[in-house]
């Protein structure tokens, strides 16, 4: 029943598929998100990104900050992009990166015109990208050419019993039809980080699985910690909803991917796939925002998101669809759920009867309708910095 | 089948998760293992929340806590068959 789903989707100028039609408007540093928000004020159609970094950063993070802000403009969620920064060299570098997809952008810099001008100019040009863009029209694509990702949040024991065992079905049934997935959260896959490996396609990328979950132990964890990180992994929330331990949250976080995919890749922190359709690991934080903005700069247009407590979370350009199978979770916000599986605890649904009810849910998203996230105005666009600005 | 008050995810499991509200200490709960579809009854010696965890068995300092078929922590205080679990009672042993 999947294989050969269809979608009514955009066709980008690079020929990947994006399910929504933004006109972004994205600031280069945090400096620059003034002038950004005021033109997505003026220009009805248009949508600021204001994010928290941009300056004095260096190296492999400075990188980072690249690859996330040309990996936005150049998400085929995107169908032009207004870049403006405080000076022209790094916002011109976003500006070509992004241009590299065909996409209408183009790029304004303060310094030398002051705010006023310059969001005059970029609202002048994205007035002009909103009549370019906004009649385009919806094409028929096929589901499997959707890039989907997956993250977990505000977990609880019903998320590895139910909403994650539903994505995990999901991916079971399209990565096989050349879907392309991506889970990631490598902090929260410690205690099962030995079967995560399993699923590594070969020995080679199980060896960098490994290799990139160590790093995050020896770098990070046993670099910084000052207890057993048992306040925050698990969360007050997941405690609240009975999860007790690291390895309890990471058994039921990895039953996103399945029973059957491996995964083929292990892509660093907004890396854009390039092994063709599959399951890729994502080396990212396993805060929601963080994971999702990193994930959507890599060129995922949708996103899955397991609650068992009650995650929020949206993101401004990729829809994020959110399920839960905890019965209370339903009746206290549902205002946040698309899709209510808390029919698998009372044994009412069947997994497989719940991967196919969350296909059903991808396809009229991808048709167009509106999340919980996006209906209720939730934007959350966050940067993963990886140490401290020079 | 009747709605269970308690899924457990794998035979080997010595813990199981309450899948219901306002479960009362004394009910007899139906358990169901949601890898073969086996159920048993066992009485929550504990008022529990949803979401929470019960002993299926007498657990003691030390042993493990097996869930998903898989170690999920040890026990730091022992806990009676039908009792809750949870951070009073259960650590990781990781970091």
């Amino acid at each position: 029943m999947t294989k050969g789903r269809k979608i009514w989707a955009y066709r980008r100028e690079n020929g990947r598929v994006g399910i929504r039609n933004h006109v972004a408007i994205l600031p280069v540093d945090d400096i620059s998100n003034a002038a950004c928000v005021s033109v997505a004020g003026n220009i009805r159609g248009t949508i600021a990104l204001p994010h928290a970094y941009g300056r004095l950063q260096f190296g492999e993070d400075l990188d980072l900050h690249f690859r996330t802000m040309i990996g936005t403009g150049a998400n085929p969620n995107v169908a032009a992009c207004i870049v403006i920064g405080i000076e022209p060299d790094w916002t011109q570098r976003i500006v070509d990166g992004i241009a590299a997809t065909g996409k209408p952008v183009a790029g304004f810099w303060i310094e030398g015109h002051g705010d006023i001008a310059t969001i005059a100019a970029a609202s002048r040009k994205a007035k002009e990208f909103v009549h370019l863009t906004s009649g385009q029209v919806r094409v028929e694509c096929d589901l499997e050419e959707l890039w989907i990702a997956a993250k977990c949040g505000e977990s609880d024991t019903t998320t590895g019993l139910a909403s994650c065992p539903t994505v995990g079905n999901m991916y079971d049934k399209l990565i096989p039809t050349g879907l392309h997935g991506c889970f990631g959260e490598t902090s929260e896959l410690t205690g099962a980080e030995h079967l995560a490996a399993a699923r590594a396609a070969t020995p080679d990328v199980r060896d960098k699985f490994m290799k990139t979950w160590q790093a995050y132990q020896d770098e990070v964890i046993e670099a910084h910690k000052t207890s057993d990180l048992s306040d925050s992994q698990p969360t007050r929330g997941n405690i609240a909803g009975g999860l007790t331990t690291i390895e309890e949250k990471a058994l039921g976080n990895l039953e996103k991917i399945g029973r059957m995919v491996h995964f083929i890749d292990v892509l660093g922190p907004a890396e854009t796939p390039a092994r063709g359709p599959g399951l890729y690991f994502m080396d990212t934080s396993s805060a929601a925002a963080e994971c999702c903005t990193l994930q959507a700069a890599a060129g995922y247009v949708l996103h899955i998101f397991p609650t068992g407590q009650g995650n929020v979370i949206g993101h401004p350009i990729m829809p994020v669809i959110k399920l839960t199978g905890n019965p209370r979770t339903v009746r206290l916000m549902s205002e946040h759920v698309d899709l209510d599986v808390s029919g698998i605890v009372r044994r009412e649904l069947t997994i497989d009867q719940a991967g196919d009810a969350l296909i059903d849910m991808i396809v009229q998203t991808a048709n167009g309708r509106a999340t919980a996230a996006e209906a209720l105005g939730h934007q959350e666009f966050v940067m993963t910095k990886l140490y401290r600005s020079a | 089948m009747s709605i269970p008050h308690l899924l457990v995810h794998d035979p080997k499991d010595n813990v199981g998760v309450v899948v219901v509200e306002g479960l009362e200490a004394g009910t007899e709960m139906l358990c169901v293992v949601t890898l073969d579809d086996s159920d048993f009854q066992l009485v929550a010696r504990q008022t529990v929340p949803i979401g929470h965890k019960i002993a299926l068995r007498d657990l003691k300092i030390g042993d493990t806590v097996i869930k998903y078929g898989h170690d999920i922590g040890r026990v730091v205080a022992d806990v009676r068959q039908g009792e809750h679990v949870h951070v009073h009672n259960l650590k990781t042993k990781r970091w």
